[in-house]
């Protein structure tokens, strides 16, 4: 009980000292990028635009991308902006956009904002990406241009193809980015190229999948599920089995709403791939 | 140096003395048969019991001479045990009652390949349900027991065993030290193998069918009362470079460490005649190799790891008329198989996949027999065993693997096995009667309940475990007579197995074989019934003292519940020997044959095997020379270099051509 007597008040001072130093940390800001990588910054006269991912590296295809705007008169990140973003492939000949998603506040978040863009082509020595971004601040409009690096893949994670209906298209692999020897949850996503400027996502088609090794006997995995359209995330998610890991074709046929199939063939004894087919390696 | 001399000096002697008089050798049965259990005596320290073909055989070459067993050949090394028509899985193959599980998904490792003739004093063979002492079974059980030397006078024997083989070139050396007193034993030995390819008749060369191997083994054995003994055995078997012509890779390492500690006590009371509990441990590692072949599609390793822990307990009773035998056993088991495939373009990620996804099995079972007589001669047996067995997947990758095929497959599965069977034998002057009946259940092995993508060289399929088996069932008919006449004994034993939910595979036309030129995926599937029927009579003939005639013909029909052949079954089979022994003299002639596979199963890849016919000899002397004794066997197997495969052969690999071969034992008291 002696021992009690000594203890309990310097257990209260305890407690007080560490909960007003809790109420201190509310006003540090919160590193919400706690997991992700910066990518680089695109700066104007007044703001930074930082550019983040979870491999820090932008590339051919799909890329989740995560922005915090930063003041560089005060250092505070922007919480109340809003963005439009527009990639722009700069080529001898012309110029073209890309498909992306708006960049919109993270929900629950203070600092960041979240979108994706699909470069359908890498850079090389000669043609090469920029991103714009127009954003609105308190009424007031900003402007913020940079170079990007969008080096090629290995492996074909993006596929541009006219469909029979003369109409380009544009296929990529979202998900699984870890892909797993297991069933996965597969993402596509389906834009078609209305213009050099403008890619809307396609909706209700489906994406017939066929998983292939072509290194050991061109063997397919069973209990695959087509990709279907989901209205919600405006992209085609499936199942996709994983046998072993290693180099997998997924071998793809493009069926419009009447049925009819746009692009892509059968894989059978005679004819080992589809002409429209990504590629994954793990 | 003197000892060397003499071998080397009679191994000539051998050879000439013996090839002489192969013209007039014989044979008799190496085995004795009681009821429907066989032993096959294996020890060479009693060599007054001079009942082996050849001493140095493999364990396989002696398990094949059993009438109850024949052995599934995928090379020349590590065959497989068949009782009653049926294979490893459906039978409880244990060493001194431990359980042991090979590491390989293709069974080139049988729990028999990882012991040695130096190891074993003999091999108890039980057919049906009455092999469910040491663990649940179907068709039957093989339990091979270690030699033990037993508290004796003071003794001390070394003994050293050469053997040599022309056909494949065949070295093999096996040297034991043994030592005993009243207080303590001791038990040593060694023994080394190695073989070139060997050839089939008309000298073709059977390619990749060469092996090296050791067995080292050390057993000591402590008086610790007067009837308690605690007795710890270690064997470490180690086989390389061992090459399976019937598949499409070998072996680069085979592993195993045996070893065990158990404690025996005798005489407890009147009614407990003798407590013998064992704890044990094996461990086995298992690497397959195809880099020694020329054309594979793809390069691939597929090592393997089988892990077990176990106990048993058993009590010996005797009680008024009853004989009671209590096993109370348990294992856990850790069975874990891999492939990795290194894609043609060095570019391309390997590819990996779980075979075996660490299959952790967990049993407990208990087993009780009661022997008794009901008046003069007649006998009535009853046996039981109840098993707990659970098996949980141990690995995630492996367990997201089978969920492909099974999306709701849970990690972990828990099943009861039980095992009954009744005994009933007579005998009435010189006419012995047995009839049994029996009730057996078996777990589905790792492979069939777990595997993934298992290549099947045998059919050409990939097969995929099913996690949803049930258990397979059988209830057994076995009936046997014996007639003894003065001279002349004549028997006839028949078996009939009615196995529901019979464990099989099954093609899935939705799958696609992952394998290069496999035909397809056929996932373990559970047939509603089949049967299967052995039956096979016997005679012998004994019209001098010094001569036996022996004969055997077979007959066994598998069929599944659509009236299709299962496959792996033996055609109309025989067997004739003539022997003769005089002092210390013996010889042997014997003549081996099948006729013609008829009833053979396309549908898992059997074809028509030919019938064939092959004569072997051997003859035998014993030398004495005060305390040492030396003893010469030599022969000629395969007499007339007949080419020829048996239904048994995996992939209709021939078997040997002629080969000679000598052995020679001596030992030092």
């Amino acid at each position: 009980m002696k021992l009690l007597k000594y203890l309990l008040p310097i257990l209260l001072v305890a407690t007080i000292i560490s909960c007003t130093k809790d109420d201190d940390d509310v006003f540090l800001p919160v590193n919400e990028v706690e997991d992700l990588t910066l990518i680089q910054e695109i700066s104007n006269d007044t703001h930074t635009v930082e550019m983040y991912s979870i491999s820090g590296n932008l590339s051919q295809g799909y890329n989740d991308i995560t922005i915090r705007l930063k003041d560089k008169t005060t250092g505070d990140f922007v919480e109340d902006a809003t963005f439009m973003w527009n990639p722009m492939m700069h080529m001898t000949q012309m110029m073209h956009s890309c498909p992306k998603s708006d960049l919109v506040k993270v929900s629950g978040m203070e600092t960041i904002y979240n979108g994706y863009i699909v470069f359908q082509m890498a850079e090389n020595a000669d043609e090469g990406w920029d991103l714009t971004f127009d954003y609105t601040i308190d009424g007031e409009d900003f402007t913020a241009v940079g170079d990007i690096s969008v080096p090629a893949t290995d492996r074909k994670v993006v596929s541009v193809f006219m469909g029979t209906d003369d109409v380009r298209y544009i296929i990529t692999y979202v998900e699984p980015q870890s892909p797993e020897v297991m069933v996965n949850d597969v993402t596509f996503g389906l834009y078609k190229m209305e213009n050099m400027m403008s890619f809307p996502v396609v909706e209700d088609f489906k994406i017939m999948l066929d998983p292939r090794m072509p290194s050991m006997g061109n063997h397919t995995s069973p209990n695959n599920e087509d990709l279907v359209y989901n209205a919600a995330s405006n992209m085609y998610d499936g199942k996709l089995s994983l046998t072993m890991t290693g180099y997998w074709k997924l071998n793809l046929m493009l069926e419009n709403q009447d049925g009819e199939i746009l692009k892509g063939e059968e894989v059978t004894e005679d004819n080992e791939s589809s002409s429209l087919y990504l590629e994954i390696e793990f | 140096m003197y000892v060397m001399k003499n071998i080397i000096v009679f191994t000539i002697l051998g050879f000439i003395f013996s090839s002489n008089l192969f013209s007039q050798s014989i044979a008799q049965d190496s085995t004795s048969i009681i009821g429907l259990s066989e032993v096959i005596v294996i020890s060479k320290s009693n060599l007054k019991n001079q009942k082996q073909v050849k001493p140095l055989s493999s364990i396989d070459e002696y398990l094949e001479k059993s009438n109850n067993v024949t052995m599934i050949k995928r090379g020349n090394y590590a065959w497989e045990a068949s009782i009653n028509n049926m294979l490893s899985e459906r039978l409880s193959i244990t060493i001194d009652g431990m359980q042991i599980f090979g590491a390989c998904t293709d069974k080139m490792d049988p729990t028999t390949s990882y012991v040695d003739v130096s190891n074993l004093s003999e091999v108890a063979i039980t057919s049906g349900q009455q092999g469910a002492e040491n663990g649940s079974t179907i068709g039957g059980g093989i339990d091979m027991k270690l030699q033990k030397s037993g508290f004796d006078k003071e003794t001390f024997i070394v003994g050293v065993d050469l053997g040599y083989e022309t056909n494949s070139n065949l070295r093999v050396a096996s040297s034991e030290i043994n030592f005993s007193n009243s207080k303590i034993f001791t038990n040593v030995d060694g023994i080394y193998r190695k073989s070139d390819n060997y050839f089939a008749g008309g000298d073709e060369e059977v390619l990749y069918s060469q092996f090296e191997k050791y067995n080292l083994s050390g057993v000591v054995g402590v008086k610790t009362g007067k009837n308690g003994a605690l007795i710890g055995t270690v064997i470490y078997d180690k086989a390389t470079n061992v090459g399976y012509p019937a598949l499409p890779m070998d072996v680069s390492l085979a592993e195993a460490l045996i070893a065990s500690v158990n404690y025996v006590q005798d005489s407890i009371s009147k009614t407990i005649q003798k407590w013998d509990t064992k704890l044990y441990y094996n461990t086995i590692t298992h690497i397959m190799d195809d880099t020694k072949r020329p054309d594979v599609p793809i390069h691939m390793d597929m090592p393997g790891w089988s892990d077990t822990y176990g106990f048993y307990s058993k009590m010996y009773a005797q009680k008024t008329k009853h004989s009671l035998l209590f096993n109370l056993n348990g294992y856990y088991n850790r069975s874990l198989a891999e492939m990795t495939m290194y894609p043609n373009d060095p570019n391309e990620n390997s590819m990996f996949m779980l075979t075996w996804p660490d299959v952790r099995t967990l049993y407990t079972g208990i087993y009780g027999e009661d022997r008794f007589s009901i008046g003069s001669n007649k006998e009535l047996k009853f046996t039981a065993r109840f098993g707990v067995q659970n098996a949980t997947i141990g690995d995630e990758f492996g367990l997201n693997s089978l969920r492909i095929f099974y999306p709701d497959l849970e990690e972990s599965k828990t099943r009861f096995t039980y095992n009954l069977a009744s005994q009933y034998d007579m005998s009435i002057k010189n006419t012995k009667l047995l009839f049994s009946l029996g009730y057996g259940e078996r777990a589905p092995s790792v492979s069939e309940g777990y595997g993934f993508f298992l290549y099947n060289s045998f059919d050409n399929y990939d097969y995929i475990g099913n996690p949803y088996l049930k258990n397979e069932k059988a209830l057994e008919f076995n009936t046997t007579i014996n007639q003894s006449f003065n001279k002349f004994k004549v028997g006839a034993e028949a078996s009939y197995f009615y196995i529901s939910d019979y464990i099989i595979g099954i093609t899935d036309p939705d799958l696609d074989q992952m394998t290069i030129g496999a035909d397809g995926v056929r996932v373990y599937s559970a047939l509603d019934h089949a049967n299967i029927l052995n039956t096979s009579i016997n005679a012998s003939y004994k019209p001098f003292t010094s001569w036996t005639l022996t004969g055997m013909l077979s007959y066994n029909i598998g069929k599944d519940n659509k009236g299709n052949n299962l496959p792996l079954l033996s055609p109309f089979s025989y067997r004739a020997a003539l022997y003769f022994k005089k002092n210390l003299f013996d010889a042997e002639v014997n003549l081996n044959g099948a006729s013609k596979q008829i009833n053979f199963s396309s549908y898992y890849g059997e074809n028509e095997t030919e019938a064939y016919a092959i004569v072997n000899l051997n003859a035998s002397y014993k030398f004495y020379f005060g305390n040492q004794n030396l003893y010469l066997k030599a022969g000629i197997e395969n007499v007339f270099d007949t080419y020829y495969s048996t239904y048994s052969d995996w992939n209709n690999i021939p078997r040997m051509g002629c080969n000679f071969f000598v052995n020679i034992s001596s030992k030092i008291k």
